[in-house]
């Protein structure tokens, strides 16, 4: 009949409002600032930088590729490349970013600056409360504010940071035994040349040297022939 | 003492009254009596928020607002705070008089309604013989302030909505005057408190309430049902559906306009409830001939509050109509069920007393709403819906 | 001519005035509203309590509504760049005001009071009004209901033909 429908609702509503008073377990919430949930694993909110070791400046794994900053929908990253050089974690001189801003009350948590990022270095925290009094660039981070260390992600995100430790020591492995490989060839003949300034140019994927492209790892390899052809489709719209 | 307490408000205003010179005392009193009403509702409305909002809470199983003051209770002050020092944004290109005057002729049009609604014996600020009426002449004006709100924005949302609400209320304006009529018929007047002494009367200590008819509860039934619609409340909520059209026509106010938004949709809740309660439920009569004594005020706010609770339980449990659901429900099932339930006050008032009527105007309305129920739930139409224009 | 009598018909007059001069339609269509008010308001003046109240709930609450309505359903409420106010008609509008104006006129000019010179404020309640008519008047009535009637019905097969197949 015409209403069965609604009356079964509204016995449901009052069974909720009369038993919220009854049983604690009914309610649902948290009284958030005293308790809190712990976030789950995949909790996401704005990007940070990681670095190793105890130097967050040294330890940066950013090298100011500006790959994420050309990524980014909402165009909330500002980077500027340095000057000079600093060695990376392979010890392997890289530039590195001169300024590295995130603009947070624009970032939108996509997490694309994550996705595209060759070098691991920036990463999805999981940090909300981030409020400020400073309504204009009171949310604007720099790259000290943004830095975590890599034992901070291991806290928040631990099985996704030992993915990525693990990816980056076996890259690490890798390069230090084409090093080794290329010193050696160095040593015998002047053939393994060319291979060294497209590694340097940082398109391993395009190599054709046997060892170029197996020191990247797979993410590199799907990641980076795509990441230009998008960045110029952004750029062809945005113009 | 009794007798004082029932009218300590009256007895209150004419003791203040009588400090002045005579030719003011007239003028005086009607002053008087207008700051009343407009420091209740406002506090009622106050009440209203933090009640609507834990409740709404507990029914979602959660506890609401509960931070500021005890349990929360001062939450309304809070948010009057934040209402009053936020900043007043007018947008650019909106036409700046009309939208400026909208939420002032809510206000004003949805205050008027109660000067003629009888809070408690002797407690009319004008009683008026063409008194529904005139309850019905101001709520038809909120229309307009509805409309003017929603253009003057420039705002497609705002528009959208005021079309929403106008439509809405001109459809369910029809059941709400029609399904008012049967009562209007019964007691033999359009005065407000001659309809509540036509019901204050009691046999075998009950009263003569309307709703105790087939007919007048049928009509407070529709009448609820027209009221929800005419009030914007939920599960008529369209015009302000936030999923949809973000605030519907008062998208583009802001602070002090905004409150007064508010504030206008939720004493337009009390008037038409403290109607419906008027033209069904015996105005300020006591429930029980035993119950006499409580002062008749305690009466038509406690039946206020009960008709609050009811909106309030309904909203945390239906789902918002589609605008053709609406429109349907209106022209199909409760214009068609208000003119039936007509019909059936007349026939209870020539039938005349004796059982024969209970049965005969029991038996017709039952009848028709599982007749028109069956027809409505046979063809509902869950498919997909064909689009005149979007296709 | 008492003050609150000029004040309401300065009002009136104003509205009606807005409401020929303004450019924008539904500022003219909101100007009307004001118009109608003050009319509202000579009725209650009048001690025509059922009257004026009607015509706040009729003519405000109804009238108005579908005049704007009509104004944004069928053309765009941005004011018209074309020439001035006066329509390139306005001879057939001066004619036809010109003749309303007469029979109104003639009719309060015929009409009792007008002819007694007497302002006695009649007591008329709703219940007089109800009972003429459904007694004296119910014949007219009735017609006008058909009429009405009539109307919407009509307006539904207008909305139906529309709407073509699809219904
Ligand atoms: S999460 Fe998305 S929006 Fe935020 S900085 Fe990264 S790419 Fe930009
Ligand atoms: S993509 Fe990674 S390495 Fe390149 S600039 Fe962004 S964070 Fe730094």
């Amino acid at each position: 009949m015409l209403g069965e429908g609604l009356l079964k609702g509204l016995a449901e509503t009052a069974r909720n409002f009369a038993g919220s008073f009854v049983s604690e377990e009914r309610l649902t919430t948290v009284q958030y600032p005293e308790e809190r949930v712990a976030p789950i694993e995949n909790t996401r909110d704005f990007p940070f930088l990681v670095y190793d070791g105890d130097d967050w400046h040294a330890g940066m794994r950013c090298v100011a590729c500006q790959i994420c900053e050309k990524e980014c929908p909402p165009k909330c990253i500002y980077i500027e490349k340095s000057k000079d050089k600093k060695p990376d974690f392979t010890g392997k001189p890289q530039i590195y970013p001169a300024r590295f801003d995130i603009d947070i009350s624009v970032c939108m948590s996509c997490q694309i600056c994550v996705e595209v990022c060759p070098f691991e270095a920036i990463k999805m925290d999981t940090e909300f409360e981030l409020s400020t009094t400073d309504r204009f660039g009171g949310l604007l981070l720099d790259k000290k504010q943004l830095s975590r260390s890599n034992e901070h992600y291991h806290k928040i995100h631990p099985t996704e940071a030992a993915e990525v430790d693990a990816r980056l020591a076996e890259e690490k492995a890798k390069a230090e035994a084409k090093a080794k490989a290329a010193a050696a060839a160095k040593a015998a003949a002047p053939v393994a040349a060319p291979a060294k300034p497209a590694a340097e140019a940082g398109k391993p994927a395009a190599a054709p040297k046997p060892e170029g492209p197996a020191a990247s790892p797979q993410k590199a390899a799907e990641n980076k022939p795509e990441s230009p052809a998008k960045a110029e489709q952004g750029g062809a719209s945005g113009s | 003492m009794i007798e004082k307490l029932d009218q300590v408000f009256i007895l209150l205003r004419d003791w203040l009254v009588q400090f002045l010179p005579a030719d003011w005392q007239a003028i005086a009193a009607t002053v008087l009596n207008v700051i009343a009403i407009i420091a209740v509702f406002p506090t009622l409305f106050a009440i209203v928020t933090v009640m609507e909002r834990k409740g709404l809470g507990r029914m979602q199983n959660r506890f609401g607002p509960n931070r500021v003051g005890p349990f929360g209770l001062f939450q309304p002050v809070a948010d009057g705070i934040k209402a009053l020092t936020k900043e007043d944004v007018v947008p650019l290109c909106a036409d700046t008089v009309v939208h400026f005057l909208a939420p002032l002729v809510l206000v004003v049009a949805v205050f008027m309604g109660f000067s003629v609604l009888p809070m408690g014996r002797n407690m009319v600020l004008a009683d008026m013989d063409a008194g529904l009426l005139f309850f019905f002449a101001m709520g038809a004006s909120t229309e307009l302030s509805v409309f003017m709100a929603g253009w003057s924005s420039r705002n497609k949302y705002s528009l959208l909505g005021a079309m929403r609400a106008v439509a809405q209320m001109i459809s369910y304006e029809v059941p709400l005057l029609m399904s008012s009529l049967a009562a209007v018929m019964t007691a033999g007047s359009l005065s407000l408190s001659r309809i509540v002494d036509a019901q204050n009367r009691y046999t075998f200590g009950l009263p003569h309430w309307y709703v105790f008819t087939p007919w007048g509860f049928a009509g407070l039934v529709l009448f609820s049902i027209a009221a929800m619609a005419e009030t914007n409340r939920s599960p008529f909520d369209l015009p302000e559906g936030e999923s949809e059209i973000v605030a519907g026509y008062f998208t583009e106010y802001s602070g002090f306009k905004f409150a007064l938004f508010f504030l206008g949709e939720y004493v337009g809740m009390f008037s038409i409830a403290g109607l419906g309660a008027t033209l069904f439920l015996g105005g300020w009569s006591a429930p029980l001939a035993i119950l006499k004594w409580v002062p008749s005020w305690i009466w038509f706010f406690g039946k206020l509050m009960v008709a609050m609770c009811l909106f309030i339980w309904i909203r945390g449990t239906m789902p918002r109509l589609r605008q053709d659901q609406l429109m349907n429900f209106a022209w199909k099932f409760v214009i068609p069920m208000t003119l039936v339930n007509l019909l059936v006050a007349a026939l209870w008032r020539f039938i005349g007393p004796g059982w024969t009527r209970w049965v005969v105007c029991w038996a017709i309305l039952i009848g028709v709403y599982v007749l028109m129920g069956e027809t409505i739930l046979r063809k509902r139409h869950l498919g997909p819906r064909s689009y005149r224009y979007a296709e | 001519m008492t003050p609150v009598f000029c004040i309401v018909a300065l009002f009136t007059l104003a509205g009606g005035l807005a409401a020929v001069t303004l450019k924008n339609t539904v500022h003219c269509a909101l100007a009307l509203t004001v118009a109608l008010a003050g009319l509202a308001l000579f009725f209650l003046r009048l001690d025509a309590q059922f009257v004026g109240f009607a015509q706040i709930l009729i003519y405000i609450g109804a009238v108005a509504i579908l005049v704007v309505f009509a104004i944004l359903l069928t053309r765009s409420s941005e004011p018209e760049a074309s020439g001035g106010i006066v329509s390139s008609r306005w001879l057939a509008g001066v004619i036809i005001a010109a003749a309303v104006f007469a029979v109104l006129g003639w009719a309060i000019l015929r009409s009792a009071p007008a002819l007694a010179h007497e302002s006695a404020a009649p007591a008329v309640t709703v219940h007089q009004i109800g009972t003429a008519l459904m007694g004296r008047y119910v014949l007219p009535l009735e017609i006008v209901a058909l009429l009405l009637t009539s109307a919407l019905i009509g307006a539904v097969i207008v909305a139906m033909h529309e709407n073509g197949s699809a219904k």
